[in-house]
């Protein structure tokens, strides 16, 4: 993976930049030692590794306007890190870069029952929001899998999802309003406990931008009753059309389950020698639906999730009949990332999305992916919604897997896109699919998102080499090829 | 010499845009027409009528989504949906009650293009949530695209989310794949009458924060319910208080059950059902009960849930001010008597100490041009809105002032 040349002029003067950093953020706030600064050199993506210029981690809006006013001024760029999880390599450091750490931004600012909305900075994880409000029944409900660890900054930056996205909605449609800053130092907050933002919808543009457009300093997210009740079903299946006919058609009744997930018969097999809670080791492709709400609701639409099951020939069937057995039946999906970790050596964790119709198809393909490239794979998903995560089995220590396994993983993303779907569902461009952005998108469209980045990062200092496989300058991207006038059109009907 | 433009595909309007771009002449962007009143009053020679841009491009029911020309209208995206039974979950409202019933019906284009949500919004999300994807051309007259048919879909900048509720001011789209749901069996709503503004919200809330997933939450002062055609609530003779319950037949009777006994203490309760349930709501969404008299002004303000009861009582007592509440007391509609000046600085300041906005929905022309229909924003928030327009339209050809004066 290319990253952007690291300008010699800013690492020649980093011990000027310290002592300027120093001034802003005092005591142990920056660190320039390189074995403090190792933990920072990879995110979730660890493939990927390069010790970041110097380390700050401030602990006021304050002093993160003015490391960004003094980057800007310098010319310095700028990597924001949250808790470091991201699975595409969005934290990655620089070599000439600033990394900016928000983990001194733990605080919960404000509950607020009565509004269902809470306040804070963006270093709190993801669970610590609904910590805080569990005790009076509510919940933040995006809940991804890394929930004990990852920022909500993270998860801004990230858009990220979780299992019960499906019904619930991702962090985009569960935030209120934040407060960022730019690259020049500016403090700008949009939204708050009302709805919708208004003007232009800057919030919805920040949620998903992976740390390119600013730096989020403080988070509003709404919060939600947790539902009466939670039951599950697990149902095995001969084949993965079967189960995939299944998906689409308790979706076509109008049922939308809190969660609907599958595994394949690898996934299935690898989570069942970890926690062997009684997966069917022969089905094909195992499901996993979840049902929540008031008691009554979830009953009978157990009945009818049951019912279109049986239709479609399902060969095991389970319902969760206590809180026990409902964990039961999630605990082999929630350790199929660790569970596949031990049957191979090192596994890489893709993320495209589908049209949910297409599950059989991109199955079939990955099958003959999997014999072209000689590698094994293992498939978790989230069936619901058609977010695929195919995990690659393979050994670093072979000479040339590594690349292969990637040329396999792009493999899959590229016959996502074919099937009418995109190349990353919840975890992010970053890195790892950045040059992969062609796939998907003509050069005027990723120019005009580029543009968008100009209009918040005119000197492109904030997290570059991610996301865009080619860097423009913003003021080649401005130039505009005028077409005189063409007037009159004979064939645009005028009035 | 002012023209109209009817193109009838997407390259047709590439082709108007790009001599609009070369002659720096600002165009008038228009769907069907039935929102031209919505927004600043601004000048363009020309305008781009997108009429001959519609239809559905394709439904899938089982995939959850639909694909649609930007002028579609809604009447026929309605249909479609109901024949499946699926719906637009964010309930769109019909502007034309309030507008005036002249204009042209409402387009899809329309709706997402004004990021207009009903009722619903407090539990299934903004117009803004339902957009997956778009094809559209900038004012740099490129046709481009972003988003795709999948609700999972984190590649790239979600432009769907800045698209929406830009009022035609950074591209023209000229395709559109949102996301439907399916619409619930049956409708319930709890209703509450005499309550008081403060006692209103704190029902509201109780509502809200139950387990019983309320699909609406509206606060109508006695003299405004007087004006609904649902026969109980016109004649409750005092303010009513409503609460939607939604979704499967045994669900729907045991969550209003359940509401009923848990909002006892707060009055005397009542129910409305399907048929009246719908009507109830459908009259929320659109205001109707403001429409009358028609040289009043309309103000639809956005705050904190908690603090439009107050917002409503300031204004009612020093502006004369009608209104109700919707959102669970988040959204405040406003009727008040004609002026110049539309009376913004005293509204604006009642939302100040809370947070929101505040939107000059209904006004004449000439106030529409003078005052500010959208809430000012804090100048640094301004500026970066002002380069971002410019990114997507950097000679200002698309619906100029529309939103900002100048821009
Ligand atoms: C085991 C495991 C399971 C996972 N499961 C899921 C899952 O189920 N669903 C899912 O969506 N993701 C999942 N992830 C991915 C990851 O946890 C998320 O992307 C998460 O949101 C990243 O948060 P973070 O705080 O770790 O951010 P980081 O990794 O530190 O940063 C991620 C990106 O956000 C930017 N950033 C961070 N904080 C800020 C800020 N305050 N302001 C501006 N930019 C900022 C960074 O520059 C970077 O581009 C998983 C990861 C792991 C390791």
């Amino acid at each position: 993976m290319l990253m952007p040349k690291p300008d010699e002029a800013v690492l020649a003067k980093r011990g000027e930049i310290i002592a300027a950093l120093r001034e802003i953020v005092p005591g142990e706030g920056v660190i320039a030692e390189e074995d403090e600064m190792r933990v920072y050199e990879s995110d979730g993506l660890s493939a990927y590794r390069q010790m970041p210029m110097i380390v700050v981690l401030p602990e006021t809006t304050e002093q993160v306007a003015e490391i960004l006013r003094y980057c800007h001024a310098e010319e310095v760029k700028v990597v924001p890190r949250g808790a470091g999880t991201s699975l595409s390599g969005g934290a990655l450091p620089l070599a000439d870069a600033v990394l900016l750490g928000l983990g001194k931004f733990n605080r919960i600012l404000d509950v607020d029952f009565e509004n269902r909305a809470v306040v804070t900075q963006p270093g709190v994880t993801n669970l610590g929001i609904t910590h805080a409000v569990q005790d009076q029944g509510f919940y933040y409900a995006p809940d991804p899998s890394s929930q004990i660890a990852c920022s909500i900054g993270g998860n801004i930056a990230e858009n990220s999802g979780g299992v019960h996205c499906l019904k619930y909605g991702l962090t985009t449609n569960n935030v209120l309003g934040i407060e960022f800053v730019t690259i020049e130092g500016e403090v700008i907050r949009i939204g708050g406990k009302h709805l919708d933002a208004e003007g232009y919808d800057l919030l919805g543009l920040m949620t998903g931008s992976e740390g390119l457009l600013g730096v989020v300093t403080e988070v509003t997210v709404r919060i939600l009753r947790k539902p009466a009740t939670a039951r599950a079903l697990l149902v095995g299946f001969a084949s993965s059309e079967a189960a995939g006919t299944c998906v689409a058609e308790i979706i076509g009744a109008g049922v939308i389950p809190g969660g609907m997930e599958m595994m394949d018969n690898p996934a299935i097999n690898a989570a069942e020698d970890f926690v062997g809670t009684g997966y069917p080791r022969d089905a094909a492709a195992l499901l996993i639906v979840e049902l929540d709400g008031p008691e009554v609701e979830v009953d009978y639409l157990i009945g009818r999730v049951r019912e279109i099951a049986e239709a479609n020939g399902a060969t095991s069937l389970r319902v969760s009949e206590s809180e026990d057995e409902r964990n039961a039946f999630w605990a082999g999906r929630k350790s199929a990332f660790p569970a596949v970790g031990r049957i191979s050596p090192d596994y890489m964790c893709m993320d495209g999305t589908i049209p949910r119709k297409m599950l059989p198809e991109i199955l079939r393909r990955m099958s003959s992916l999997s014999e072209k490239h000689g590698l094994r794979v293992a498939n978790v998903f989230h069936a619901g919604d058609g977010n695929l995560h195919p995990l690659i089995l393979f050994d670093a220590n072979q000479p040339g897997e590594l690349e292969t396994a990637e040329a396999f993983g792009g493999d899959i993303l590229k016959a996502c896109v074919e099937l009418g779907g995109v190349l990353t569902g919840e975890h992010g461009v970053g890195i790892e699919k950045r040059d992969l952005m062609g796939e998907m998108f003509t050069e005027v469209d990723l120019d005009q998102q580029q543009r968008v980045k100009c209009a918040f990062d005119a000197k492109g200092l904030l997290n570059p080499g991610k996301v865009f496989p080619k860097l423009h300058r913003c003021a080649e991207l401005g130039r505009m090829v005028v077409h005189q006038g063409k007037m009159p059109f004979p064939d645009i009907p005028r009035f | 010499m002012a023209s109209t433009f009817q193109p009838t595909d997407d390259s047709q309007v590439l082709d108007a845009v790009t001599w609009a771009l070369a002659e720096v002449a600002p165009l008038e962007i228009v769907g069907r027409g039935s929102k031209r009143g919505l927004g600043r009053n601004f000048q363009a020679d020309h305008s781009l009528d997108l009429s001959g841009l519609s239809g559905i491009n394709f439904y899938e029911p089982e995939e959850l989504i639909l694909s649609a020309k930007p002028a579609t209208p809604m009447a026929e995206i309605e249909a479609a949906l109901a024949e499946r039974g699926q719906m637009l979950a964010f309930e769109p409202m019909d502007m034309r009650p309030i507008l005036g019933m002249g204009a042209g019906e409402g387009s899809i284009g329309g709706v997402f293009a004004c990021n207009l949500s009903g009722p619903r919004r407090v539990k299934s999300g903004a117009a803004r949530d339902h957009l997956l994807g778009f094809n559209a051309v900038s004012g740099r007259a490129e046709a481009f695209k972003s988003g795709g048919r999948v609700v999972k879909n984190v590649t790239g900048y979600d432009l769907s989310k800045l698209i929406t509720g830009s009022h035609g001011t950074l591209a023209v789209m000229t395709e559109l794949t949102f996301k439907v749901l399916p619409a619930p069996e049956k409708t319930y709503t709890v209703l509450v009458s005499g309550l008081d503004g403060a006692a209103a919200t704190r029902a509201m809330a109780a509502a809200m924060n139950s387990a019983h997933e309320v699909a609406g939450a509206a606060f109508l002062p006695a003299a405004l319910a007087g004006r609904s055609d649902v026969s109980y609530v016109q004649g409750a003779g005092s303010s009513i208080t409503a609460l939607r319950l939604e979704g499967f037949g045994p669900s729907v009777e045991q969550r209003c059950r359940e509401l009923r006994e848990e909002l006892a203490e707060f009055g005397a309760l009542e129910e409305l059902h399907s048929h009246n349930s719908i009507r109830f709501w459908t009259e929320i969404r659109d205001a109707t009960c403001l429409t009358a008299p028609a040289d009043r002004l309309i103000w639809r303000l956005s705050v904190p849930p908690t603090a439009g009861h107050q917002v409503l009582a300031t204004l009612s007592e020093s502006l004369g001010a009608k209104g109700f509440l919707d959102w669970s007391g988040g959204l405040v509609w406003l009727s008040l008597p004609p002026s110049g000046d539309a009376a913004h600085e005293p509204v604006r300041a009642s939302i100040a100490p809370h947070g929101g906005h505040a939107t000059l929905v209904r006004a004449s022309a000439d106030t529409r041009a003078s005052v500010p229909v959208f809430q000012p924003q804090p100048a640094p928030l301004a500026a970066l809105s002002a380069r971002v327009k410019d990114s997507f339209d950097p000679k200002r050809i698309l619906n100029p002032g529309r939103m900002v004066a100048g821009s």
